[in-house]
Order: C-alpha cells, then structure tokens, then sequence
C-alpha cells in the first residue's frame, strides 16, 4: 500500500494528493476511493479470520467424536464463524468496497452524495466490529447461538449475547447509511448523458441493493434491540411463560434476513453483467431485462421470508404462499442467468482470471439457486430442513456466487485503483485450486444432508464419517487456492506490471480515466455519449 | 477539496427522506408485534389500555402537535432571514420536548409504582396477555421516548448553528432537515397514542 510504489505520472493520483501520509490521510478520508479500499482490506482480514474459524469447523467434523475441541467451543465457533461472514465480510464486502470504490465512477461523479457520512458508515462499521470482537472475549464468552440469535436460547444462554447483537445493531447502522448514500447518489450525481438506460449493470445492481440496505436493515435493528430487551429486562415479548411466541422472534429475524441474502447476492450478479460482456467482446444481452430483475429480485425477494421456518408452526395456507413467492424469486435469478449466458453466445471469448470467475459464478449460482427450490418447496423442506443439505445451499450460494463474484471483482477492479496487475498463470491455477475445493467441500454436504446429517451439530453417526472426511480435504484445497490467490494479487498489485487506462477493453467510464484515477476522478466532467457496453467506443466517455 | 455538487438541496432532502423511511420501519417492527398479540390478546389488551392514563396521553399529543408547528414555523422564519423568531421557535419546540420526557416520566412513575413494569410480579401473576400489552407498551413509549431525547438534541445542536450564522436564509437545509426528523417522531406519536391509549 505504498503509494511510491507508483510511476510517476502527469497527474495527480489520489493516493499522494493530499501531501499527508501516514494512517490519518486514510481513516479520515472522504474520498470514496480511500473509503473503499479502508472498507476492502477490512472486510478482507475478517473474512480471513472467518475462514479459519470455518476450517477449524471442518477439522473438528473431519471424524465422530472430538477431534480438535469440545463442544462448546464448537457452538461457539460456528456461531463467530457465521456471524462474521454475514454481518463483516459478505453484506459490506460489496457495497462498502466495490460500491464505493467504483460506482461514483461509474456514473461520472466526483464522489458520493454524503462524502462524510460515508466516512462515517465505515466508522459505524468498525466500531461495530470492535464491539462484537469484546464480547467475544468478555463476559461468558463468545455467543453460541448461531448467528440467527434465535430465542428461547438466545434469551437465556449465559454467553455474551447482548453485547454481540449490539455490535450487529451497530453494523446495521453503517449499512443502512451506506444504502441512504447510493440512493441519493444514483439518483443526483449522474453525469450529464448517463441516462438510466446508460447506467452500468453493477450500479442498477447497487441501486436494488441500496433500497433493500435501506427497507430491510431497520427490523434487523428492533429485532436486535428486543433480544436486548429480553436479557436485560425480560420483557417476555418472545417468552410463552409470560404470553410472548418465539415464532415472532423468527418472523422479525428473517424478515431482515432473508432479504439480506440478495444484499449479497445482487452486487455480485452486478459484477458478473460487467464482466461477461467485456471479456466476450460482445454487449451484454437484454440489458433491460437484467436491470428490471435486480429490481424484481429486491422487491419479491422481500417477501419470501417464511421458507425458513417451514418447520417452526405456521399455518399451510402460510406455507403454501410463502412457498409459491419464493418460487417466483427464482424467475427474475433465471432471466439473469439466461442473459449471461446469451451474452456469451457467439462471443470472442477470453478466459482470463476475472471470466474465469465469473464462468463460475454462473455455474455454482445456478446449483446453489436450484438447490434453494428444494428447500423452497415445502413438502421437500421438511426432509431436508436443518441438516447440512441446508449449509451446502447457501454456501454454494453465498461463497460460490458472491464469494467468487467478489474475487472476480477483485481481479477485475483492483489494477484499476493500483495501477499495477496481478501476475496470470498463478491467478488461474488459484481459481482452478478454489473451484474443485469449494465443490468437494460444499458437494459433501449437500449429500450429507440428504442422508440425514443436521447441521451444528458436534458428534455424528459413523456411516457420515467418509464424506465428512472428504469436505475437510476439500476445505484444505479451496484454502490453498485462497492463498495462492491473495498472495499473487498483493504481490501484482505491489510489484506487478503497470496497467493502462483499460487493460480490459471495458466501455464503462472508470475505463476512460488513468489507473490509478485523479482524486477527482475525472478532469472535467464527463459527457456520456453511448451505453455501457457499446465497445466500438470503448475509452471515451 | 471542492465539491459544488454537495451543496445539491435536493440530495440532501432526499437522503432524509430516505433516512426517515428506515426510523418508520424500526417502529414497524413493534407494530408488527401489536397486531399479532392484539389480535391474539384482545380482552387484555382492551384491559391493559383502559389502565393507561389518557389526560396524560392527550396532553402529551398537544404538546407535540404544536412542537411540529413551531418547527415547522421556523423553518419559514429563517427563509425569510428572521434569526431571532428562529431561534424563538427552536427554544419552543425544545421546551415542548421537555414537557413531553417530563408529563412521560410522571406516567411511568405512576405505573411503576403500581408494580407495572418489565419482569414485574404483579404482571408476572397476572393473564400472559396483560404482560405481553405493557411489554410492548413500554418498548414502543420508551424508544419514542429516545427518539425525542435524539430530536431535542438535533434541533438544539442546529439552533446553535442557527445562532452562529453557519445555517441561514440562504442555507438553510440543515434546518429543513432537523425539522423533518422532528416531524417523524411527531408522525410516531401520532400513531402510538391511538393504539394504545384510545382505541382499546
């Protein structure tokens, strides 16, 4: 991150404009581009810490009986494990990083609309953390609830429950401001000619995501501040002792939580639509249909909630319509697929590091998706519902979609704000590394699930012991794949070959200016004169 | 640095907006929660409602009520660059805040004392139904009670401004702003007070 490291250049790169250095240029920054890159190694060093967690998981699983740690430091474990995940790494990994690194570029902007409240969201997002990581040490220890901090037990487990849901109440906080930020930016800060049939897949992608941050977040909030309310009061709102339900509880938690899901699923589908047409030299297919379904995705997204918790007492009717909108969901994920690979049809395609990716994407997207409609529908949920069949889907979801999508981006975007690349050959052995890892780790437990394996649970029956053993050697794979992964990215970034304006042939804006861009971004404003992936006038605004 | 484009009015009416929306849906959680156990309890909610001390509740929405008139008052006062009636109408609208937490901290004594509370014996000795109304009851009063404390607060931090000159006739957006904030909890009242003061 040492900006010498750069060449020189006739303009004035933002990272050596302010004539400061040192650690306070950076934390009290409101250059989008600064806030972006504080929210990525952030993100990134707790998705690190996550990753171990999740691999110290899978040793202890590795075989019956206690391999590595007891079962309370298990409960624990996947609960930091997960909590982490979801609320540090994947919900601001993409708006907090990539959103603010490139969509005010994207749309021709100087910045964002609120330059210092988006300084503030990533303060918001720190002290959240920090907060969460005390009371992992304070107190009775780490939650050990699983990070859906479901009630009764969450009520009553001696552990550090308060004080963690605070710092998620906390880290909801900076979502939401980062949601309030892209929507008034979008909407005010688009550059003259960046009409919304011009706009970047990524930022109408951004632009859905911004108002789920904005809808859904807030009942994360009262759901958080009411679990608080039962620890310390015990006002008895979920407690059937004193006339409360806890299926409530479950109902308010995944009102938030479901949506949250396409928090991080939809930036990484915006992701994949930048990406597929550049490196097939073709324009994207259907792009209005791709921008209505991010919408679609958001708004009956938001009204599935009740298929997870087929199992906890709702009424069939209840079922039967939750069951049938989360069908629906999967219409506007399919259009999107379909365009993609469209796109690809008759492309000139080049398999570099990021279409690799991105290829990838579409690939564990659709299994994670598909396998979402099993446990969509509800006399197949039944079956299913809390076994590892469960952490298999939404890993193929999260960490293949999103996951993948995000070090596609990572790939794709980072040479843009270093202005140096990542070596090739290492790149592609680390993506093919992650790809079979990922696959026989999370495979394993789909089949785990469908023989009957639940999940969270510490000890198993012998006849699991095989796939079990296969998904730690999995892990073991996709792990090294990471690090060779991250390795070859710093160091490409630190040493690697210098990058022209638009290594990849793109027809977004952040392609017309140097890499890494002015403080401003652009030296004067830009006019936009043609559509987002009309590659003919590639390099001009 | 110079950003012209951040002194966008628009943008930043439409960032509250947006922020407001999200404090709309924080409350909507609690009344979520009402429906379901009102239409799950309704002989002790209709109980637990007629327990509650309507003057007071009147009196508390009056004092709103004319709290957003004066704020509102005062942001036409500093369009037209009339400081001192702004910062007139602020310190009126604080004051209201005041009586409100005050009249507030009268009926929850009162409840209290009488054994109404959180956890309480009485309310644990009770129908579940009853405990369950003046969970919620306390829950919804008592962050409306922390939003006035938030609204006091903003609108006094911006007086000072107002006071300073930083926020004027020409620039007076901060202002509008606070005002809506203040409005939202005015708006959250407005609903709390029928649910559970009169319509039970």
């Amino acid at each position: 991150m040492n900006p010498s490291d750069h060449p020189p250049a006739v303009f004035t790169s933002f990272w050596n404009d302010t004539g400061k250095t040192g650690i306070t240029s950076w934390i009290f920054s409101t250059d989008h581009k600064r806030i972006g890159l504080l929210y990525f190694w952030s993100v990134l060093g707790f998705f690190l810490t996550a990753v171990l967690l999740g691999l110290l998981l899978r040793i202890e699983l590795m075989a019956p009986g206690r391999t590595i740690m007891g079962p309370e430091t298990y409960n624990a474990l996947f609960t930091v494990h997960g909590a982490i995940m979801v609320f540090l790494f994947i919900i601001p990994g993409f708006p907090g990083a990539f959103g603010n690194l490139v969509m005010p570029i994207q749309i021709g902007a100087r910045d964002v609309s609120f330059p210092r409240l988006n300084l503030f969201s990533w303060w918001l997002y720190m002290m959240g953390a920090a907060v969460i990581i005390i009371s992992l040490f304070t107190g009775g220890g780490p939650p050990d609830t699983g990070w859906t901090f479901y009630v009764p037990f969450s009520a009553r487990t001696g552990t550090n429950v308060s004080l963690a849901v605070f710092g998620v109440f906390i880290v909801g906080f900076s979502s939401i401001v980062t949601g309030v930020n892209f929507v008034t930016t979008i909407h005010r800060l688009r550059a003259p000619g960046m009409s919304w049939d011009r706009l970047p897949l990524f930022v109408w992608s951004l632009y859905a995501t911004a108002w789920v941050q904005i809808l859904a977040t807030p009942i994360l909030g009262i759901t958080l501040v009411l679990i608080i309310a039962e620890r310390v009061l015990g006002v008895g709102l979920f407690d059937p002792m004193k006339g409360g339900d806890p299926v409530m509880y479950q109902h308010l938690f995944w009102i938030y939580s479901h949506p949250a899901v396409y928090i991080m699923i939809l930036p990484a589908m915006g992701v994949i639509s930048e990406i597929i047409p550049v490196f097939s030299r073709k324009p994207v297919f259907g792009y209005k249909m791709i921008a209505f379904s991010s919408i679609a995705i958001a708004a009956a997204g938001s009204l599935v909630w009740g298929h997870h918790m087929f199992t906890s007492g709702m009424s069939d009717r209840a079922i039967l319509v939750f069951s049938f909108l989360t069908f629906v969901v999967a219409i506007p994920s399919a259009i999107k697929v379909f365009n993609w690979v469209s796109t690809l049809y008759r492309g000139s395609i080049s398999l570099e590091a990021p279409m690799l990716y991105a290829l990838s994407f579409i690939l564990l997207f659709s299994i994670g998706g598909l396998t979402g409609l099993i446990l969509g529908a509800a006399a197949t949920d039944i079956h299913v519902h809390d076994t590892h069949f469960v952490v298999g889907h939404f890993h193929y979801v999260i960490f293949g979609g999103s996951g993948f999508a995000l070090f596609g981006a990572m790939h794709y975007w980072l040479p843009k704000f270093y202005g140096r690349r990542y070596a090739e050959k290492p790149a592609l052995i680390a993506w093919g590394l992650m790809f079979v890892g990922f696959n026989i780790t999370y495979f394993s437990m789909m089949v785990l699930g469908m023989k009957g394996m639940p999940r969270r649970y510490y000890d198993y029956l012998p006849e699991f012991a095989p796939l079990n053993l296969v998904s730690t050697v999995g892990s073991w794979i996709l792990a090294v794949g990471l690090v060779l992964m991250l390795v070859n990215l710093i160091r490409g970034l630190r040493k690697g070959e210098p990058v022209g304006n638009n290594p990849w042939g793109g027809a977004t804006l952040e392609w017309t200016i140097p890499s890494p861009p002015p403080t401003e971004n652009f030296p004067e404003e830009p006019v936009v004169t043609h559509g987002p992936y009309d590659f003919s006038k590639a390099g001009t605004p | 640095m110079s950003h012209p484009e951040h002194k966008d009015y628009a943008g930043a009416k439409l960032g509250m907006w947006l922020f407001l929306f999200t404090e709309i849906i924080l409350f909507g959680g609690l009344f979520i929660l009402y429906a379901v156990y009102l239409h799950r309890y309704p002989r002790e909610f209709t109980t637990g409602g007629h327990e509650l001390n309507l003057p007071y509740g009147a009196i508390n929405t009056m004092v709103l009520l004319t709290s957003s008139l004066m704020v509102a008052m005062a942001v036409t006062a500093i369009q037209q660059g009339r400081r001192l009636l702004t910062l007139r109408l602020l310190g009126g609208t604080i004051l209201c805040a005041v009586i409100f937490m005050g009249i507030k901290y009268v009926e929850w004594s009162a409840k209290i004392h009488h054994g109404i509370y959180p956890g309480s014996p009485r309310l644990a000795a009770g129908p579940p139904g009853e405990s369950v109304f003046f969970g919620l009851y306390y829950l919804s009063t008592g962050l409306h009670g922390l939003h006035v404390l938030i609204g006091g607060s903003v609108l006094a931090w911006i007086g000072v401004k107002v006071r300073r000159g930083v926020v004027t006739g020409d620039d007076f957006v901060l202002l509008e702003n606070g005002a809506l904030y203040w409005h939202l909890v005015d708006l959250i009242w407005i609903f709390i007070f029928p649910l559970y003061y009169l319509m039970l």
